[in-house]
């Protein structure tokens, strides 16, 4: 997008923030005169779908699926596709994969997934991938490289220990804060996958990465944390552009280091604290994020929503889509060399809201 | 509970002496020992609220007080009582427990003082040890 576009897309994009709702349909203005390589997708994650009994799910977590699913369906012109970015269920039952797949289906355009640790550790991925399809994956699209890796592996030992039931096992790692789980991992088997799959890319083609669990460590309690993060990181190192799009965090994050952008998504479930305010233990939140708004429990849907990431010449601007609160976007700046928020990221620009303690 | 017994001295026999004349336990004195006790009978309750913060209060929807709040994050328990906006009155605590238990766990409010509420609160509590009160913040 040329500069004069892209201005123009900023400013119609704050315009339409500023009248609140759904601002989609104005993108159209902005993306129309767009270069052939620029192009858009959603990207929806974290729906933790729950079952109740029967044919009863908890309706909170249905509603923020439908909600982004209905939105999504407004974008204006068409996203390429979707991306869902893992934690489709709660406790990884058939019942829950199959209902989020079924509110899914509801989506126009095609949609690739990403494996959550709520999605595997009930049969390690069996009926996510029998339903989905294969959990690291890569493919080209419109000059853009897009590899999507299963990040929440972790140590066999802790896998196959001897529980009582999967469920048990299920359960352990569901609990975002036990202190009896266990750190998230690409691993071995897959990072070598990676490394070929990577060896016939141009260094100049454009990379997204897709995983669940940010490939950056921010706080190990939670798993807002990828063990290996570095050797994947190294491994995207000789790229000229590189972002990565991860999941799990449930909260806007987003950093840069070396090469190489980060962006977390929103969940359409609920949102999470920032480590930080787990005062018993340190942890190391992106300087660069400015935080999303405290969110309002009284308002079910807020702290909650999706995104739809514009793409031009490589770089990720990524358009969060926030229900009950504003929208935020945060873009790759050119002369700095990072995401910024457009709105926020000078620090006398923040607002109470954003104070998180 | 552990008690040293040490053989009769003169001075001892006239303490014990002194102590027959004396109530049985002295109001403001406390043990080593009873110290430990109330910090182990708190920390029993600690834990169980460590348990139904985390599913154990059984309700039917299952989702649990940790799904939102990992480690009791964002709970702030230092700013109560406050003026809770959205109640438009000033509440403790307890109060917006409930409304939590009566919203997304779609379950019955508990009385402030069931043990179950006491139990909450303390895991909240202890979560956040060492934090400055600061009534009132939002």
């Amino acid at each position: 997008m040329s500069q004069m576009n892209r201005r123009r897309f900023l400013r119609t994009g704050g315009a339409v923030l500023a009248a609140g709702s759904l601002p989609f349909s104005l993108v159209e203005l902005a993306f129309g005169q767009s270069g052939p390589e620029d192009f858009t997708f959603a990207f929806i994650s974290d729906s933790h779908i729950t079952h109740i009994k029967g044919d009863r799910f908890v309706r909170n977590w249905d509603r923020g699926m439908i909600q982004a699913v209905a939105e999504a369906n407004l974008l204006s012109p068409r996203p390429d596709f979707i991306f869902y970015g893992g934690d489709i269920a709660q406790l990884g039952t058939p019942e829950e994969i199959d209902h989020g797949l079924e509110i899914l289906s509801g989506l126009r355009g095609d949609v690739h997934h990403v494996m959550g640790e709520h999605d595997y550790y009930l049969d390690l991925g069996e009926h996510w991938r029998k339903r989905i399809g294969p959990d690291h994956y890569s493919f080209d699209h419109k000059g853009v490289h897009f590899v999507v890796l299963n990040s929440i592996l972790t140590w066999d030992e802790w896998t196959h220990r001897k529980w009582d039931t999967p469920m048990q096992r299920m359960k352990e790692m569901a609990r975002l804060d036990n202190p009896d789980g266990s750190p998230f991992m690409v691993g071995d088997s897959q990072r070598e996958w990676l490394r070929k799959d990577l060896s016939n890319i141009s260094k100049s083609t454009p990379i997204v990465v897709m995983s669940h669990s940010p490939l950056q460590k921010i706080y190990r309690g939670w798993n807002f944390w990828t063990e290996d993060a570095e050797q994947v990181q190294e491994l995207l190192k000789p790229f000229d552009k590189v972002t990565v799009l991860y999941g799990h965090v449930h909260q806007i994050q987003y950093n840069q280091i070396g090469n190489i952008s980060f962006h977390a998504a929103m969940a359409t479930a609920w949102p999470w604290p920032y480590p930080k305010t787990f005062v018993q233990e340190a942890s190391h939140l992106p300087k660069l994020t400015v935080e999303m708004n405290r969110a309002d429990p009284f308002f079910e849907r807020d702290g909650t929503g999706w995104q739809f990431i514009n793409m031009h010449t490589g770089d990720v601007d990524v358009h969060y889509a926030l229900p009950d609160n504003e929208n935020r976007v945060v873009a790759f700046n050119e002369q700095q060399d990072q995401p910024v928020d457009t709105l926020y990221q000078e620090e006398s620009n923040r607002i109470p809201p954003q104070d998180h303690y | 509970m552990n008690r040293i017994y040490y053989p009769l001295t003169q001075a001892a026999l006239a303490a014990l002496l002194l102590s027959m004349l004396a109530p049985a336990a002295l109001a403001d004195r406390f043990t080593e020992a009873d110290l430990e006790r109330w910090a182990q009978e708190y920390m029993a309750v600690v834990d169980r609220g460590e348990k139904l913060f985390h599913g154990g209060l059984e309700n039917e929807n299952t989702v649990s007080c940790d799904q939102c709040h990992p480690d009791a994050a964002n709970t702030h328990p230092e700013t109560y009582p406050k003026f809770q906006q959205q109640l438009g009155k000033v509440a403790v605590l307890g109060e917006m427990v409930n409304w939590c238990i009566e919203n997304p766990l779609e379950s019955d409010p508990l009385a402030l003082d069931d043990p179950r509420m006491v139990a909450l609160q303390a895991y909240i509590h202890e979560q956040r040890r060492l934090v400055p009160l600061v009534p009132g913040k939002h």
